[in-house]
């Protein structure tokens, strides 16, 4: 089965507003007639932002679960968890199911993210023909996935503002939270800036715009 | 410059020619099997009512606390807002700033957008004002919205202190619960069907 593209047929459509229109060579910089936004074949400098963007939070991936990213302090004990301790805490406490939900969360979902996209990146570089529908699946699974990673971030400003006894119980967030939240947006960046039409890319003629 | 009888996969740029659908039937791409677009799903006189109802309450989530926690006859109630205030305060302004944005920013900004543009499109009949770069906010705010994510952390939340003292659900949380299923619903939303809508109005 032979498909045809819009760039075969000369058609551009826009990533903003869905708008088919002709692609004009005579026109150096098009914009969508309805919603004004630039026209490209292909997303912007796709494949450098998207390798910018993976590479920074496969650095900070290293910070964040290596660092804590909680203090407990209370009158008993002085604790300290990364994001690991605090699932291992969950665990131990008989929660396996939310032990579970955090871990694949804030664990494999990052995980999964990095290597993916560079998975996707190498293979749509080398214009591998390489189990095409699957990667293309890969890369919906990445764009659904990608904010649920957020879920530690959230528990942790829950407890800092709700475990707030002075001197008697306190919880603090600490510098691995930081690092996560940036893991978690940088890597949203990069799967967003990815353009899955690479994927499919034969001719190297449509990816230079 | 414009052809739209065709429908361009936006995952792998396959050119289609769009056909009707029925209700609940959804076009998929042959190559790769991303979604094209979808049949008739809801009219957009339900949307603005759902855009109304989520309004409503996420008022309600935001005004009542989310969880309180008991200790020692101490109680400390935390609503959305001040577990962001609280973030701030202890020093981790970057993570205040992600949650606000993410929790509390962008989904009340989806909502009154929306209900503005529905509103004005089917109450009004008129072309709303700035319509352009309201959907353009649309589109960029919807993956950064993340009220399913906060209601999953609540509960893990909740989980950890149990051990730590009493902690119980406060309203603020079931009218989170209500909000993220009203919001799931909202952001399955085609915005192209508002593109359409406009230019059935009459200049």
């Amino acid at each position: 089965m032979t498909f045809r593209t819009a760039s075969d047929m000369g058609l551009l459509p826009c990533e903003a507003c869905g708008l088919v229109c002709r692609d004009e060579a005579s026109v150096s910089a098009p914009c969508c007639p309805r919603c004004e936004a630039p026209l490209h074949r292909r997303k912007h400098d796709s494949v450098r932002r998207s390798w910018a963007f993976l590479i920074a939070a496969a650095l900070l991936y290293i910070p964040a679960n290596a660092l804590p990213i909680m203090h407990t302090q209370t009158l008993l004990y002085n604790q300290q968890n990364t994001i690991l301790g605090g699932i291992r805490v969950l665990w131990q406490e008989g929660s396996w199911d939310l032990a579970l939900i955090v871990f694949i969360a804030s664990i494999c979902v990052p995980i999964l993210k990095i290597v993916a996209l560079t998975v996707l990146l190498i293979s749509s570089r080398r214009q591998s023909r390489w189990a095409r529908r699957g990667r293309a699946r890969l890369y919906r699974l990445l764009e659904f996935v990608g904010q649920w990673s957020m879920l530690d971030i959230f528990v942790v400003a829950l407890l800092v503002s709700l475990v707030d006894f002075h001197t008697v119980a306190e919880v603090h967030a600490g510098p691995g939270a930081v690092a996560f939240g940036a893991v978690v947006v940088l890597t949203m960046l990069a799967s967003m800036s990815f353009d899955p039409r690479l994927i499919w890319d034969e001719s190297p003629t449509v990816s230079t715009s | 410059m414009q052809a739209s009888k065709f429908i361009v996969c936006e995952h792998c740029d396959v050119v289609y020619q769009r056909a009707d659908l029925a209700r609940k039937q959804t076009a998929l791409c042959v190559r790769c099997g991303a979604e094209l677009y979808r049949g008739p799903t809801m009219q957009l006189q339900t949307m603005l009512a759902l855009v109304v109802t989520s309004l409503v309450v996420f008022v309600i989530a935001n005004v009542y606390p989310l969880v309180a926690m008991d200790m020692h006859g101490v109680e400390n109630h935390s609503t959305l807002l001040g577990a962001i205030g609280a973030a701030w305060n202890t020093g981790v302004g970057s993570i205040a700033v992600l949650a606000a944005l993410t929790v509390f920013l962008f989904p009340l900004t989806q909502i009154l957008l929306l209900g503005y543009l529905l509103g004005s499109l089917l109450i009004l009949h008129r072309k709303p004002f700035g319509f352009i770069d309201i959907m353009h906010a649309l589109r960029l705010m919807r993956p950064w919205s993340m009220v399913e994510v906060f209601l999953i952390g609540a509960l893990v939340a909740v989980v950890k202190i149990a051990g730590m003292a009493e902690v119980h659900a406060e309203p603020g949380l079931y009218a989170l619960g209500v909000l993220t299923f009203l919001l799931t619903v909202v952001n399955a939303f085609d915005l192209r069907l508002l593109w359409d809508a406009r230019e059935r109005l009459p200049e």
